[in-house]
C-alpha cells in the first residue's frame, strides 16, 4: 500500500518536472515577449532594459532553474497583459471554474448512474428508451448549441434564469462564492447544465454497460441462486463492480472540465479559467499560459493519483498484502 | 431433522421449451421425473445440451428468459413450485435450496470479504442479528474445513486458492441450513487433490446432515466417486435411471453405454477408444494423401530426437520501475529437461500452475525463455526463428471457442497458413489441401465454406487441428486440446490425433491434466509440479510402477470407474 503510494508520488513528480520544463520552453521560445510589450517605436536600449528587467538575457539554463525556483515558491510570474502576478489572476478565476464543475460533476452522477442501472435494468421500457434517445442527442450536439437552445429557453423567453455571469456573489477572504446567495445559485443552473449533459450521457452509457456485464457474471446469478434481495442484488453487489470503470472516467473528466470549460463559460459569460486562457492565447500573454499548462499538469497529475489511491479502497484486489 | 420419508426433490414429467426466434421452440427438458431423497446424492449425467443445467436452474427459479417451465410438477420437500413464477411458495432460494457453482474463481464477487457475502444470505433469510451471523459463518468455515477460518473470514475472495474459494461457496450454500443442495459441476474447475477433498465434503454434507444434493456433472469418475444414484440425459429426455453402480456397471440403453465406454480408463490402455461411429472410406483417403504429402520431407528413423529441451528457465516479472532494483520474479518454470522422439507422443502432466503450458508456449515461441536451451531438429531455437522452423511446429489450443477466427471461413482459415509458408502454389490449390485437410478430420469437405460459428467444440478443434496441419509440421503442440468437450467427442479426437501420428509420422507433444487421457495417448511421460519434471518415464512404467510421490498421489487421487466399482463389488 505504501508502496504503491510512494511509485504513485514518484511518477507524479516526474511528470510535473516534465512539465515545468515544457512550460519553460514555452516561455522562453514562443515568439518574443519584448516586442509585444513595448510601445510601437522604443529603442533597442529600452528593450534591453526592459530584457534585463524581466531577466530574459541570462543564460538558459539559470533561465530555467529560476523559472523552477519561482514555481516551487508560489511565483508564477507577472502577466504581461495585466500586469499583475499570475496567481492572483489565477486564484480569481479558479473559484468560478471549480464551482461550475463541481455542481455539473454532481449533476453527472446524481442523474448519469441511476439512468444507467434503469438502462441496464429494464432496457425495453419506455423511461429507458426515452433516456437513450435523448442523452444520443445529448452527446452529439455541440455545447455551445445545447448552451444557446437553454439560453433562449429559460433566459430569453421564460425569463426564469439568468443568461450570464455569476450573480452575487460572497467573499470567503481567497475564495468568493456564489453557493451562498439565491442569484449565485440560480446563475449556476444554466450552466451546470450544460456542461453536464455531455458527461452524463458518458456516465449513463458507461455504468449501463458495465451493469449489463456484472448481471451476466456468475457472482451475481450466485447471489440470485442465494435469493438475496433484488434491490441488494442490484443496489450493492452489482453496482458496486459497476462503477469502478467510472472513477477513472469521472476522475478524468474532472480535470477536463476544469481545463477545458472555455466554451461553456465563454456562452454564459462565465468569469472562470477558460476565459482567462482564452484571452491569453491572443495576447499572448506568455506568463499566463505558462501558468495555466503548470496547473492544468499538476491538476491532472493530482487527479490520477487520487483515483489510483481510491480504486485500492475499492478494488481489494490490488492491494497487496 | 427433516422427515426422512418426504423426498426433498421430487420432479414429474418436467417440460422445459425455449421459444426460439424462427418461431419453433426448443425442448430443452423433455418430461423427466426425478426423485431424490434425504441424505441422497443423485447425479445428473449427460453431454453439453443435454439439458441437465437447465433442470437445476428450473427448480432454483433461475431459468433465463425466454426459456419456461410448460408442464409438469417440482416439488421440493413436499411443496409445489409454481409453475409460472418458477417459485414455491414457501420455498425460498438460498433458504431451502442451496446452489453451488462451476467455476470457484467466478461465483464469489470479487469486491466483497467472505464474511459479507457467507452473512448477507443469513441476514436476508433467518433475520439473524449481524453477531450471530458472523458466530455462524465461523462455524461453516470450520465445517468445510478452511485452515485459519478466523482470519479467513476477512479476505477477499482473491486471496484464496481455487480450493479454498469453492469451500466458501459451500459454505455459503450451507449457511440457511437448505434440505436440498444443487451442485452444478462443482468440481470441474479444480486440480484432482482438490477435487477429492470437496467431493468428500459433500459426501459428509449428505451422510452427517441429511441434505440432499442433486449433481449436475459430465465426469463419470464424480459419479462413481460420490453418487447413489444417477439419471443419464440426451436431448433434454432420462435415458437412463437407477442407482449409480447399477447403471455404471450394466447400463442398459445404448445411449448409457456408449457414453459410459467413452470414458477413458485410466487402468489400462487401448489401442482405440471405442466411439459410436467409425471413419468413412472419404477420411481414410484424405489422411492416406496427407500422409504421401508429409513423408516426402519425412527422412531419418523413429528414433531420432525432434525436439530436445535442456535446462529450460521461464520467469515471469522482474521489470522494476527503479533501475537497479529487482522486482519480484515468478519463476514459471525451474530447469526443465526432455527429448521428444520422431513419431512418439510425448505426455506432459501436472496439476494447474505446475508450468506445463508455459513449457509448451515457450517451445511454440509464444513466451521466451530466460535460460536453457531448446534443440528442434539441430537448430537452436530463441527469439528468432526461421520460417522453416515456425512451419514444423504448430499448435492446437485448448478452447477450441477462441481458437478460431470468427469472420473467417473455414477454408480460408485453414488455406492462410498454406499459402503462407509456400505449400501450394496458388489459391485454389491451397484450397484443394484445405478440402482434403477436413476430410482428413473427418469433416465433410463442404464444411470449407462456412464459418465457425456453424460448428459445435468438438468439430471446431477439429478444424484447429486441420489448421495445424496445413503447413505439415513435424510436430504437433497439443495444449489441452479435449479438455473442453464432452467424453464421447474427446474419444473420437483422441482416436483422430492417435491416427494422425500413426500415418504421418508426427511428433507430438500433448499436454493434459487428465492422466486417464494421457496414458491413452502418449508413449512417454513427464510429470510437472511447480516447475519442475519430477518424473520422466515410459506411459506403462509410470502408471504400474510410480516411483516418485507425487505421481503415486496424483495416480491414487483421479476418479476413476473401473477402480471405484472393483473396490465397491469388494465390499
Amino acid at each position: 500500500m505504501f508502496r504503491l503510494f510512494s511509485m504513485r508520488l514518484l511518477q507524479a513528480i516526474l511528470v510535473m518536472i516534465a512539465v515545468t520544463a515544457i512550460a519553460f520552453v514555452m516561455f522562453r521560445f514562443v515568439g518574443d515577449p519584448i516586442s509585444s510589450m513595448v510601445r510601437e517605436g522604443a529603442t533597442q536600449a529600452e528593450k534591453d532594459a526592459l530584457r534585463m528587467a524581466l531577466g530574459l538575457d541570462k543564460p538558459i539554463l539559470t533561465q530555467f532553474f529560476d523559472f523552477v525556483g519561482q514555481v516551487l515558491t508560489g511565483d508564477l510570474g507577472t502577466s504581461f497583459r495585466y500586469q499583475q502576478p499570475v496567481v492572483s489572476l489565477l486564484m480569481s478565476r479558479l473559484p468560478a471554474t471549480l464551482e461550475l464543475v463541481i455542481v455539473a460533476t454532481f449533476l453527472a452522477l446524481a442523474v448519469g448512474i441511476p439512468l444507467g442501472v434503469l438502462c441496464a435494468l429494464k432496457p425495453h421500457s419506455f423511461l429507458s428508451r426515452l433516456t437513450q434517445a435523448t442523452t444520443l442527442v445529448g452527446i452529439s450536439m455541440p455545447t455551445f448549441v445545447t448552451g444557446l437552445l437553454l439560453i433562449l429557453v429559460f433566459a430569453v423567453t421564460l425569463r426564469w434564469l439568468p443568461s450570464s455571469g455569476r450573480g452575487d456573489l460572497v467573499d470567503l477572504g481567497l475564495w468568493k462564492t456564489g453557493f451562498l446567495t439565491l442569484s449565485g445559485l440560480k446563475s449556476l443552473i444554466l450552466p451546470s447544465i450544460t456542461l453536464a449533459l455531455f458527461q452524463l450521457t458518458l456516465i449513463m452509457r458507461l455504468v449501463r454497460s458495465e451493469m449489463i456485464d456484472v448481471l451476466s457474471s456468475d457472482y451475481i446469478r450466485f447471489a440470485f441462486a442465494r435469493g438475496l434481495p433484488r434491490a441488494y442484488i442490484y443496489g450493492r453487489l452489482a453496482l458496486r463492480n459497476a462503477l469502478m470503470p467510472v472513477v477513472t472516467v469521472t476522475g478524468l473528466q474532472i480535470g477536463q472540465l476544469i481545463a477545458f470549460a472555455i466554451v461553456t463559460e465563454t456562452v454564459f459569460q462565465w468569469p472562470g479559467m477558460g476565459l482567462l486562457f482564452t484571452n491569453a492565447v491572443g495576447y499572448p500573454d506568455v506568463p499566463v499560459l505558462a501558468a495555466y499548462l503548470l496547473f492544468v499538469g499538476f491538476l491532472f497529475v493530482m487527479i490520477n493519483m487520487i483515483v489510483d489511491i481510491l480504486y485500492t479502497f475499492i478494488d481489494p484486489r490490488l492491494r497487496t498484502r | 431433522m427433516t422427515d426422512t420419508k418426504t423426498p426433498v426433490l421430487d420432479i414429474q414429467k418436467l417440460r422445459v421449451e425455449y421459444p426460439l426466434a424462427s418461431g419453433d421452440t426448443l425442448v430443452a427438458v423433455k418430461d423427466i421425473d426425478l426423485l431424490i431423497r434425504p441424505g441422497e446424492i443423485h447425479a445428473l449425467v449427460g453431454e453439453s445440451g443435454a439439458g441437465k443445467t437447465t433442470v437445476g436452474n428450473a427448480l432454483m427459479g433461475l431459468l433465463q428468459a425466454p426459456g419456461k417451465i410448460v408442464s409438469g410438477s417440482i416439488e421440493i420437500a413436499g411443496k409445489p413450485i409454481d409453475l409460472c413464477t418458477g417459485r414455491t411458495e414457501g420455498i425460498v432460494p438460498g433458504r431451502d435450496v442451496g446452489a453451488i457453482f462451476q467455476d470457484p474463481m467466478t461465483s464469489l464477487n470479487p469486491l466483497f470479504t467472505v464474511e459479507s457475502q457467507l452473512c448477507e444470505g443469513m441476514l436476508a433469510h433467518l433475520k439473524l442479528s449481524r453477531a450471530e451471523a458472523k458466530a455462524r459463518a465461523l462455524e461453516l468455515m470450520k465445517a468445510v474445513g478452511i485452515p485459519e477460518p478466523e482470519r479467513r473470514l476477512g479476505s477477499y475472495p482473491h486471496q484464496l486458492s481455487g480450493g479454498q474459494r469453492q469451500r466458501v461457496v459451500i459454505a455459503t450454500a450451507l449457511a440457511c441450513s437448505p434440505q436440498l443442495i444443487v451442485a452444478d459441476e462443482p468440481t470441474t474447475a479444480l486440480d484432482v487433490s482438490v477435487q477429492a477433498q470437496i467431493l468428500k465434503l459433500i459426501r459428509d454434507l449428505a451422510d452427517q446432515r441429511g441434505v440432499g444434493v442433486l449433481l449436475v456433472t459430465h465426469n463419470m469418475g464424480v459419479v462413481a466417486e460420490i453418487a447413489d444414484r444417477v439419471t443419464i440425459m440426451q436431448n433434454g429426455a432420462v435415458v437412463e435411471s437407477g442407482l449409480a453402480r447399477e447403471v455404471l456397471t450394466a447400463p442398459k440403453a445404448t445411449y448409457a453405454r456408449t457414453l459410459i465406454a467413452a470414458v477413458p480408463p485410466i487402468e489400462i490402455r487401448l489401442d482405440r477408444l471405442p466411439v459410436p461411429s467409425e471413419e468413412t472410406q472419404v477420411t481414410l483417403d484424405a489422411r492416406a494423401s496427407v500422409r504421401s504429402k508429409s513423408t516426402k520431407s519425412e527422412t531419418g528413423s523413429r528414433d531420432d530426437v525432434v525436439l530436445s529441451v535442456r535446462a529450460l528457465a521461464v520467469e515471469y516479472g522482474g521489470r522494476s520501475l527503479i533501475p537497479g532494483r529487482k522486482a519480484s520474479v515468478f519463476k514459471a518454470v525451474k530447469g526443465v529437461s526432455f527429448d521428444v522422439r520422431r513419431g512418439e507422443i510425448f505426455g506432459l502432466v501436472g496439476e494447474s500452475g505446475c508450468g506445463k503450458t508455459t513449457v509448451a508456449n515457450t517451445i511454440a515461441g509464444l513466451v521466451i525463455q530466460s535460460s536453457g536451451t531448446i534443440d528442434f531438429q539441430g537448430t537452436a531455437l530463441g527469439a528468432k526463428r526461421e520460417k522453416s522452423v515456425r512451419k514444423s511446429l504448430q499448435m492446437v489450443f485448448q478452447d477450441p471457442y477462441s481458437a478460431l477466427n470468427p469472420r473467417l471461413r473455414i477454408n480460408s482459415a485453414i488455406a492462410e497458413p498454406i499459402l503462407f509458408y509456400k505449400l501450394a502454389s496458388n489459391a485454389e490449390e491451397a484450397r484443394q489441401d484445405a478440402r482434403t485437410l477436413l476430410e482428413a478430420v473427418g469433416l465433410p469437405a463442404d464444411a470449407g465454406s462456412r464459418f465457425s460459428h456453424a460448428f459445435s467444440g468438438g468439430q471446431r478443434q477439429r478444424i484447429a487441428i486441420a489448421r495445424a496441419l496445413g503447413p505439415r509440421p513435424s510436430l504437433l503442440i497439443c495444449d489441452e486440446p479435449t479438455s473442453a468437450l464432452d467424453v464421447s467427442v474427446q474419444a473420437q479426437l483422441l482416436n483422430l490425433l492417435k491416427d494422425l501420428r500413426d500415418l504421418a509420422g508426427l511428433s507430438m507433444l500433448f499436454i493434459s491434466h487428465d492422466l486417464a487421457v494421457i496414458r491413452q495417448m502418449c508413449d512417454r511421460i513427464a510429470v510437472m509440479k511447480s516447475g519442475e519434471i519430477v518424473e520422466l518415464a515410459e506411459t506403462e512404467t509410470l502408471f504400474i510402477a510410480p516411483k516418485h510421490d507425487y505421481t503415486k498421489e496424483l495416480l491414487r487421487l483421479a476418479p476413476s470407474l473401473d477402480r471405484i466399482l472393483s473396490r465397491q463389488a469388494a465390499e
